[in-house]
């Protein structure tokens, strides 16, 4: 029993971290039709910008300074992305292979940057002594980091779909994702709430890459690139736009990966993932959820 | 003294050039009917003058050219549209429908509602479970809801009962008392009740423009230009705004158009 908890625990915190990831991805494609290929460098950066602060302030393991990490890499993700938004992407809607060339092509480049500045090794990842304690659930011992995890990816979920839900942004961003046209032609600037959008998911990659570097204990160049896969598989799954079905298709993917990898063989999570994509292709080729709040 | 001034106007779909040299007026009041078989491009003339489709040439409204302009910025000007297959946003409620429409605080939420009460009662039902026929009044809701300087209203009557034809026509007639509209129809019988002038499109250009009374007393005109046989009788010919619901013997052209 006591296993079984600690495996839905630490997939909760897994899951927490795709759906972080995954859910700015799914908003902005579902509302810009961009694949955005740079979400995994936004959140390698946030990081490492995090990571500097955090070591450069002084002691990095205290609550202050962790909180301090984690509104630096939200931040610096969200200005990368408004940068990325306003100066390339801007440019290129409805060229949506040029599109998919730039956001890798700044991927690429902000990783290489990130190498040349931090080096290719992965580096320690300072926390509070409490994250690498545990606390008692149900006979098992959950490491505390991964309830950071699950707790923040809850709020971020209530906070966005409060957002989608009762602001004029967010109703925007609805309709938006069902006929952008539309919305244009209602006498509402769309551009504006692609801004919006691409900021959200930037500052949530951020946040995410300074809490993967939490669940892992250290930043590392690929750090972004590794999580931006399962982001992909999991805004398949849950269905483009949907915040809904991206939070979902996170508890599915990372459940799945946490107890096959235990009680099958170590490793064959990652395959069962992609099978379990290529089921919901089959099966529902549109993802498992259509509404984007 | 015209609201709409069209000159010379070419509109592109996916590389194919469907409009050349479009050019016609709308007057400042009243129905101006935008007629012609299907896929002639009526609905890509009114695609051309808010923008959604890549177009060269001159649109003028009110005088002030907006040929240049990005769509929200024309609409914002004072255009509302109602697009063909009504495009109401299926899973927002029709309130959030209505609430993404409207442009300022004060929206005139009282004449949606006194023409399409049914709304107020459904505000909380996701559009898309609407039926076509409440699907439509809510996209017309969307229009009316601002104060517009012209309205583009396109095939309101598409796939409708008969009844609820009547219903549109009525809330159009309501509505063209206070607003100039341009109206892509193939119901002749709503076209002779609302319509005083027409324009008619053959193969992306426009080949006639007049009195809309005029057209539909000739038989034959109108056999050559929509292709379709057609008695108006002589009560319905010229714009009315009476309301009363077109009757059964309602001559349609074909189905969609471009």
């Amino acid at each position: 029993m006591s296993t079984v908890v600690l495996l839905a625990m630490t997939g909760l915190g897994l899951g927490g971290l795709y759906f972080l990831v995954a859910s700015g991805l799914s908003l902005i494609y579902g509302l810009m039709r961009v694949l955005n290929f740079a979400h995994g460098a936004f959140l390698t950066v946030g990081a490492y910008v995090g990571y500097q602060v955090g070591t450069h302030v002084g002691t990095a393991s205290s609550w202050p300074v962790f909180a301090l990490m984690l509104v630096v890499g939200t931040a610096t993700a969200a200005l990368f992305a408004l940068l990325t938004e306003l100066l390339l992407v801007r440019r290129l809607y409805e060229r949506e292979i040029e599109q998919v060339l730039v956001t890798v092509g700044v991927g690429i480049g902000a990783v290489a940057l990130v190498n040349g500045i931090w080096g290719a090794d992965s580096l320690s990842f300072p926390a509070p002594g409490w994250m690498s304690g545990t606390t008692g659930l149900l006979g098992a011992q959950i490491p505390n980091d991964r309830l950071v995890l699950i707790a923040t990816a809850a709020c971020v979920l209530g906070g966005l779909l409060a957002f989608l839900r009762w602001t004029r942004h967010g109703l925007i961003i609805r309709a938006g994702v069902e006929n952008r046209a539309m919305v244009t032609a209602l006498g509402i600037d769309v551009r504006r709430s692609f801004t919006v959008v691409f900021v959200i998911g930037g500052a949530l990659a951020g946040l995410g890459g300074v809490l993967a570097a939490l669940y892992n204990g250290s930043v590392a160049p690929g750090m972004g690139d590794s999580l931006l896969i399962f982001a992909f598989i999991v805004v398949v799954i849950g269905g483009l736009g949907s915040i809904a079905g991206s939070a979902v298709a996170a508890l599915v993917v990372a459940l799945l990966q946490q107890f096959t990898n235990y009680y099958a063989v170590s490793g064959l999570g990652d395959f069962t993932v992609v099978l379990a994509l290529a089921v919901v292709l089959l099966v529902r080729p549109r993802g498992l959820f259509r509404q984007t709040a | 003294m015209n609201i709409l001034t069209v000159r010379g106007l070419d509109a592109f779909v996916g590389g194919q050039q469907i409009l050349q040299g479009v050019t016609f007026d709308v007057a400042a009041t009243g129905v101006t009917a935008l007629l012609g078989r299907n896929g002639v491009g009526k609905t890509t003339t009114l695609k051309a003058v808010l923008g959604l489709v890549r177009r060269r040439g001159e649109v003028m409204l009110g005088g002030r050219r907006i040929d240049e302009e990005r769509t929200h910025r024309i609409v914002t000007r004072g255009v509302g549209y109602v697009p063909e297959d009504r495009e109401v946003f299926a899973r927002l409620t029709v309130a959030e429908n209505l609430q993404l429409a409207a442009r300022t605080d004060r929206s005139r939420y009282a004449i949606v509602d006194q023409l399409f009460p049914e709304l107020r009662s459904r505000a909380r039902q996701l559009a898309g479970t609407l039926s076509g026929g409440q699907q439509q009044m809510l996209a017309l809701a969307r229009a009316l809801l601002n104060d517009n300087r012209l309205l583009l209203v396109d095939e309101p009557t598409k796939g409708l009962a008969p009844r609820v034809v009547g219903e549109v026509a009525d809330a159009l007639a309501v509505a063209a008392r206070q607003v100039p509209v341009l109206l892509v129809e193939q119901d002749l019988r709503v076209v002779a009740r609302l319509a005083h002038d027409v324009v008619v499109m053959a193969e992306g250009r426009v080949v006639h423009t007049g009195r809309a009374a005029e057209l539909l007393a000739d038989t034959s005109l109108v056999q050559q230009l929509l292709g379709v046989h057609r008695e108006v009788p002589a009560g319905e010919r010229g714009s009315d705004s009476a309301p009363g619901a077109p009757g059964p013997g309602a001559t349609s052209a074909v189905a969609r158009s471009r």
